[in-house]
């Protein structure tokens, strides 16, 4: 059983972070949504697409050392999430870094990474990871 | 509208139970709550069973069709349904219960609970846990439950000016309170040191911070049938049953160290009860991370929350006992079994049958069952007239 369409539909929002923006209210909203939960019904065939910048700093994080399976490889690691330039919070990894270097209000730009496997010889799924600026 | 009573409890002992089945724990739980009752089958309308992931744990759906059967109440065709709110099931299935007797459809059903969790590899555990998150903008990225609950901590020492301690004491007094209930997964009484210095999970969490992998059954059996109101040796009213919810993920929060939910669900519930936090007795809470039992306490306290730890309030013989049972921190979480096991400890409290750990003169009970971190809220409120 293959997962590509799942992780393919996707992948514009993993790789170049493209979110939705409610024409109604203005909010910008990463991960994408169909409908505003702000104007709801209001919102419907409003939301259009809009590409974040990537940048922004550290809003809270964590060090994982008991990993999930797929990341066991990468322990310790460090999830965290950031609050971007333009308004909405994106959780993910923060990678090529020292943990002790990262702290609450920490600057960090998007890069495009690895993230995880469909088994040995499965396709390799991409997405963003951040790094420190 | 008419009262709606809880007649019977049972349980299963929590912990790793290899030797027993998901079908054979929630048999086990559903007859001794049958028993408890004084019922029989024949007398049962309903059966709602809470169950959080057997899908994965087990590769077992329909899974109240099968404890129906396994339990031997099949030819009877009594209606059997599970009920899934990632670890609020228990929780739901009993509001869910609640309504449908309260509204007159049925008037005697059987809630129960259940999760076999230990038959997979901790690792696995681990990722099932995390189905509660959101699978494509969270777990995707190597995000466990606990590093949500790590994040809310980090945030809120920030923000607040919390402590570690105020948070790391909650196992603490989980383990303390297990250590006087016989059916507990840990009998062994911890220290604040301990659980700051145990080995990290997600920092600043440590394995003490959480809650452990556990097998386990819970059933209780709710009535409204005047006549077996009246046969009942002890009856506990449910005086309330709300349910609340919030955004499923802690990025699309507008605050992600606060459960908005939670503070919605109990207010309405000490509405509906007519009572307020002064008549309420003992609290049993969702202390699946430390962290989140905080939060939940100021939810419901306030900034009053924090003054409570400092003066040791929360233990069964203080002024605000919490988690009496032992909580899921240390009498065990069996995920879709937890809510359930919430409200048989407070029956237990409230029939004065707690034996060491019976918090004195408790009339009311208020019980805070969560799926997620925040995300679904259930409210209960028990009490005798």
């Amino acid at each position: 059983m293959s997962e590509v369409p799942r992780f393919w539909r996707e992948s514009k929002h993993r790789y170049r972070l493209v979110g939705t923006r409610c024409e109604n209210c203005g909010n910008l909203y990463f991960p994408p949504r169909d409908i505003c939960p702000t104007c709801r019904r209001e919102s419907i065939n409003k939301m259009k697409e809009e590409e974040l910048s990537g940048e922004g700093e550290v809003y809270s994080y964590t060090v994982v050392h008991d990993g999930l399976e797929q990341f066991k490889m990468q322990v310790p690691y460090i999830i965290a999430i950031i609050k971007t330039k333009e308004g909405p919070l994106i959780t993910g990894q923060i990678v090529d870094c020292n943990p002790d270097d990262v702290k609450i209000g920490s600057q960090v730009k998007s890069t495009l990474r690895k993230v995880r496997t469909e088994g040995k010889s499965g396709i390799i799924q991409y997405g963003y990871k951040f790094i420190l600026k | 509208m008419r009262d709606v009573y809880i007649i019977g409890v049972g349980s299963t002992k929590y912990g790793e139970l290899w030797d027993m089945s998901l079908r054979e724990l929630a048999s086990e739980a559903g007859l001794k709550a049958l028993m408890d009752a004084g019922i029989k089958a024949e007398e049962i309308d309903a059966l709602y069973g809470a169950n959080t992931s057997a899908g994965q744990f087990i590769d077992q759906e329909h899974i109240a069709a099968l404890i129906s059967d396994y339990s031997g109440i099949s030819e009877l065709g009594i209606p059997a349904v599970r009920i899934e709110a990632g670890a609020a099931s228990g929780g739901a299935a009993l509001n869910q219960a609640y309504l449908a007797v309260k509204s007159g459809q049925y008037d005697t059903v059987v809630v129960g609970g259940v999760e076999k969790m230990t038959d997979v590899p901790s690792e696995v555990a681990n990722e099932i846990i995390g189905g509660s998150l959101d699978a494509e903008w969270e777990t995707f990225f190597g995000v466990t439950e606990a590093s949500v609950a790590a994040m809310i901590a980090k945030r809120h020492e920030y923000d607040e000016r919390v402590k570690r301690e105020h948070y790391a004491v909650f196992p603490v007094i989980s383990h303390k309170h297990a250590s006087m209930n016989p059916s507990s997964h840990f009998k062994n009484v911890i220290k604040l040191e301990d659980v700051i210095n145990a080995s990290p999970v997600a920092e600043p969490l440590t394995v003490y911070d959480t809650a452990p992998l556990s097998d386990g059954a819970s059933a209780i059996v709710i009535t409204a049938d005047k006549k077996k109101i009246k046969e009942s040796e002890n009856p506990i009213r449910i005086k309330a049953s709300t349910m609340a919810n919030d955004f499923l993920s802690l990025h699309d929060r507008k605050k992600i160290d606060s459960f908005k939910a939670v503070n919605k669900s109990v207010k309405e519930a000490l509405k509906q009860s007519g009572l307020n936090l002064g008549n309420i007795d003992g609290y049993e809470i969702h202390d699946s991370y430390s962290i989140g039992s905080l939060i939940q306490m100021e939810e419901i306290f306030g900034k009053e929350a924090i003054k409570m730890v400092e003066n040791n309030e929360y233990y069964f013989n203080s002024s605000h006992p919490l988690n009496v049972s032992g909580g899921l921190k240390a009498h065990g979480n069996p995920l879709g079994a937890v809510g359930l096991y919430q409200a048989i400890e407070a029956t237990i409290q409230l029939r004065g049958k707690a034996g060491e750990r019976q918090i004195k003169g408790s009339k009311n009970m208020l019980i805070h069952n969560m799926g997620g971190l925040g995300t679904t809220s259930v409210t209960t409120i028990l009490g005798v007239e």
